[in-house]
């Protein structure tokens, strides 16, 4: 079966889905994240759907579901990359995903998780 | 009984068609057809030709509906005047006039044209009825063109009216003007979110000064354009939310969870900040107004 590569990068995982996410697919990658988090010991955990074209509200609640359980293992989930129409497909589906930090790209995402990591203050996006 | 049907008609037009078409025109031009300036005399005379050619050759025939396959020539060439008055601005009355003044020089050929006053009474009935179907005809395409025109136009202020502006390096501004509604909630989002794409925006401010009411339907909309940004990556900022419709938000228990800021001023001050940038006034010399961003 087919799975989607993990990559380690510094204290991060990066995740670049680049094939039409199926079921199946979506769950072997929630497992496998889960694992490689608690083996490296990361710290955030990047998820690149720029290729990504096609969502639908599974793909949407596995994102969720990702973000949760990294959450629990002390890492940052932020999604980046996503595409104009994706973004208003998931809206249009009541998924905000209010759980998921995004950024526009891999560099942003990665600037993210490494002023979380130094700041360590929890929520400084909403300080005025 | 010499000619009790139509194509006699077409007869009589043809034999007389020199005259009839002067009459015609003497009539449009009375109705005030060229007064305008919106058509030339030589424009109108060819149209007129045409038609009466054309209508001409369908009475010969001896159809009597304008559903008949005949009067297909006589309609296009009818549609195509029409639509080009409704572009051109000629009002319904002067649309329609051009078929009905055809009526007068029409029955006067007819009552010279020596049939038995029966044959010729019938043969009015007959050309009133179908003249009535045409100008029936020409005000519907006319009708269709104008609210094509309509449709065309609103489009355009919908388009015209959703500018995504560019305040500063990655920060956009979004001015909403007029009323919004799910439709053009849309096109507010696409361009935002293909603006956030091309600029690499962090920050996006939606100014809504414009918007003249915010009911429970706009703020979900709103809320929905803020989802939509935040999932690219980018941050959102509402500003200009006038006195009154704060009230009225906070009457209808609206809540938008989103930071807001009285005016467009403040909402980019705060972009600045969170970008690590700041407005600096320059003391020295004549430059004493002028401003400078330092990073």
């Amino acid at each position: 079966m087919d799975r989607i590569p993990i990559l380690k990068l510094g204290s991060a995982l990066l995740v670049t889905i680049q094939v039409d996410m199926h079921d199946r697919l979506a769950t072997a990658l929630e497992e496998d994240l889960t694992n490689k988090i608690v083996q490296h010991n990361a710290h955030g955990v990047l998820i690149d759907i720029s290729s990504l074209e096609i969502v639908d509200s599974f793909i949407g609640r596995m994102l969720d579901n990702i973000a949760a359980v990294s959450r629990v293992l002390d890492a940052e989930t932020v999604v980046v990359g996503m595409r104009p129409a994706v973004a208003i497909t998931l809206v249009e589906l009541g998924l905000s995903l209010t759980g998921v930090k995004t950024a526009l790209n891999v560099e942003r995402g990665m600037a993210l998780i490494d002023r979380k990591r130094e700041s360590y203050v929890v929520d400084d996006d909403h300080v005025e | 009984m010499a000619a009790t049907n139509l194509s006699s008609l077409s007869q009589v037009i043809g034999d007389n068609e020199a005259k009839v078409l002067t009459e015609w025109m003497s009539l449009l031009r009375e109705a005030g057809a060229l007064q305008t300036g919106r058509i030339k005399e030589a424009e109108l005379q060819t149209q007129a030709r045409g038609f009466l050619d054309l209508l001409r050759k369908a009475l010969s025939t001896g159809a009597d509906s304008l559903s008949a396959p005949p009067y297909e020539p006589v309609k296009r060439l009818l549609s195509e005047i029409s639509q080009s008055r409704a572009v051109q601005g000629f009002s319904p009355t002067e649309t329609a006039t051009f078929v009905f003044s055809l009526k007068q020089p029409v029955f006067g050929v007819l009552n010279r044209s020596g049939f038995d006053p029966l044959a010729v009474a019938q043969l009015t009935w007959q050309t009133t009825v179908l003249l009535d179907q045409l100008g029936l005809f020409t005000m519907e395409v006319y009708q269709k063109s104008r609210e094509e025109v309509i449709v065309r136009q609103q489009r355009e202020i919908a388009e015209l009216s959703t500018p995504v502006v560019k305040l500063w390096d990655g920060i956009l501004a979004l001015p909403l003007i007029g009323t919004l509604d799910s439709q053009r909630t849309q096109v507010v989002m696409e361009n935002m979110l293909q603006t956030i794409v091309e600029q690499a925006a962090e920050i996006a401010i939606i100014d809504i000064t414009g918007v003249p009411t915010v009911d429970t339907l706009t703020a979900q909309h709103l809320l929905k354009t803020v989802a939509a940004a935040r999932l690219m990556g980018a941050d959102c900022i509402i500003s200009g939310i006038r006195p009154q419709i704060a009230q009225t938000m906070v009457h209808l228990g609206v809540e938008l969870n989103v930071i807001s800021k009285a005016t467009l001023a403040d909402a980019f001050a705060l972009a600045l900040r969170r970008l690590n940038r700041a407005v600096v006034s320059v003391k020295p010399v004549a430059a004493a107004g002028d401003t400078k961003s330092a990073s």
